[in-house]
């Protein structure tokens, strides 16, 4: 194996040989090889927020008719690093009878709770921190501790719109966490794994043609999760001023920050993972390399809808927001849970499959598509008879 | 076996000391001039009239309710979609009678106005 091959487990295979040859214990050279791996695997995640708020920035600005970051460094990108150290040396204020602990772990929770999901993030063939076989569960439950933080930020603030955003976010975050744990239930029902180097493995085909429709709902709901628009009811600053961090100054408001942007992208690579064949593509397997750019142009592809998305749509109304998913994910993906259990079943191994699960995606899509019209149908309707109300005129 | 989880028991370690480290940091170097005023809880410049922490309305309890039901049927649907193949027939029957069954539960708290927002 040469180092252009692979040079992740060239370099790792030679730093081992070293450790072994300087007599350590077995148990030593294999927690020292996990510690380097954990340590690249998390500045890795650290260093990308540092560039992706800069993305995100510079593409918002975009859409929005403006330049962007310009001034720090070529093209501003030195702009994440100015904005670092102004929030470190601003005053850290706790508010007055605030609870101090909650108060202090929540920012941490929220980039603690992310960056752990990175530890089951297949970036290549082989380059995994660990491939656990729970692994679609591990990310469901270190996702909710996101939910936990936001919680925790806004009741220990000891402020009203702290405390309402916190409320709002117990309504929003649980609420889509339902149809987004039912959608990672169907790429586990077609590759028959939950270790998420096995869901890869298993994509031939991509997860998305089997399942168009799933993967639409698992992005919904994941850009809910994370309490963008058109879901930042949690931290609306028209209404409740900055939500559950309005009393967070300097570095702490900044690792809620990060921890918002690094689980933006995180959507974006999970969506890869699951639907779009992660790693997978031409050359990928005989060089680990090229799948971690493939896997990372997917997933900026992800984390591009996802800021199209916030930079176009406005903030939803709060029961809207739980209509939309109770009375309709949660539905829809309880009944393409069971269509695809039952058309697997039935249709497994023939030629038949593929077009049986796109159909009956097609049906799902349509059946909805007919309802939401009738529903608009019987509201227009409400508002037409409302506007024929005799209205009190001035004299 | 529990070896693949040393990576992410230093993961949480390393993150986490990290994270504190960042605090600790704006701590240290910030600025200290504490008043009263600014530590204050901000309520867009008016005086602060009672505590901060509130009763909460009954209908996020509801919500809460509802997802810790629909929260443990997808556990149990998670092992039950690995073993999917295996299981034949009666496990695809046995868990369709658990989705009606929580569809039934569901439409009730439907009807009964559980999901309403008024």
């Amino acid at each position: 194996m040469t180092f252009f091959e692979d040079p992740v487990v060239f370099l790792s295979n030679l730093i081992q040989d070293l450790l072994v040859g300087l007599n350590l214990a077995p148990s030593v050279v294999t927690f020292f090889m996990t510690l380097l791996g954990v340590v690249i695997v998390a500045s890795f995640g650290l260093i990308a927020v540092i560039f992706l708020i800069w993305l995100e920035r510079k593409v918002a600005a975009r859409f929005q008719d403006r330049i962007g970051p310009n001034r720090a460094g070529p093209y501003g990108l030195l702009q994440t690093f100015a904005d670092i150290i102004k929030l470190i040396t601003k005053e850290d204020i706790t508010p007055d009878n605030a609870d101090k602990v909650a108060f202090n772990i929540a920012p941490i929770l929220s980039v603690v709770s992310v960056l752990l999901i990175w530890a089951v993030i297949p970036f290549a063939s082989g380059w995994i921190g660990s491939d656990i076989n729970v692994g679609v569960l591990y990310i469901g439950a270190v996702g909710s501790f996101g939910i936990l933080s936001v919680l925790m930020a806004g009741w220990s603030s000891n402020n009203k719109y702290a405390l309402l955003g916190a409320f709002r976010a117990v309504a929003q975050l649980i609420s889509y966490e339902v149809p987004m744990l039912i959608t990672l239930l169907i790429p586990v029902l077609l590759a028959r794994t939950m270790g998420l180097m096995g869901i890869v493995e298993a994509q031939s085909t991509w997860f998305v043609v089997y399942a168009p429709l799933p993967a639409l709902i698992f992005l919904i709901s994941s850009i809910a999760e994370i309490g963008r628009t058109p879901f930042d009811l949690l931290e609306a600053e028209s209404e409740i001023v900055a939500g559950f961090h309005t009393e967070y100054t300097g570095m702490k408001f900044g690792l809620f920050f990060a921890g918002e942007f690094l689980h933006a992208f995180t959507i974006g690579v999970l969506t890869a993972i699951l639907f779009f064949g992660g790693w997978r593509g031409p050359g990928a397997e005989t060089y680990p390399v090229l799948g971690v750019i493939y896997l990372m142009l997917k997933a900026l592809g992800g984390y591009f809808i996802v800021m199209w998305v916030r930079t176009t749509l406005p903030r939803i109304r709060i029961d809207h927001m739980l209509n939309f998913n109770w009375k309709l994910l949660v539905p829809v993906t309880l009944a393409l849970l069971m269509l695809i259990a039952v058309l697997d079943k039935a249709f497994a191994g023939t030629a038949l499959y593929l077009p049986a699960l796109i159909a009956a995606n097609l049906v799902v899509f349509a059946g909805l598509m007919v309802a939401l019209r009738q529903l608009a149908v019987r509201q227009r309707k409400e508002r037409k008879r409302f506007k024929k109300r005799p209205v009190a005129k001035p004299a | 076996m529990l070896q693949d989880y040393l990576p992410i028991a230093v993961l949480l370690i390393l993150s986490t000391g990290l994270s504190v480290l960042i605090v600790a940091l704006g701590h240290l170097v910030g600025p200290r001039r504490p008043s009263a005023r600014k530590s204050a809880p901000y309520e867009s410049g008016m005086q602060p009239i009672g505590p901060g922490t509130r009763r909460m309305p009954v209908r996020f309890y509801l919500i809460a309710v509802l997802f810790i039901l629909f929260d443990i049927e997808v556990v149990f649907f998670l092992p039950w979609a690995v073993t999917f193949r295996q299981l034949g027939i009666f496990g695809l029957i046995e868990m369709l009678i658990f989705i009606v069954v929580l569809l039934v539960g569901f439409a009730y708290a439907w009807k009964m106005g559980a999901l309403e927002w008024e």
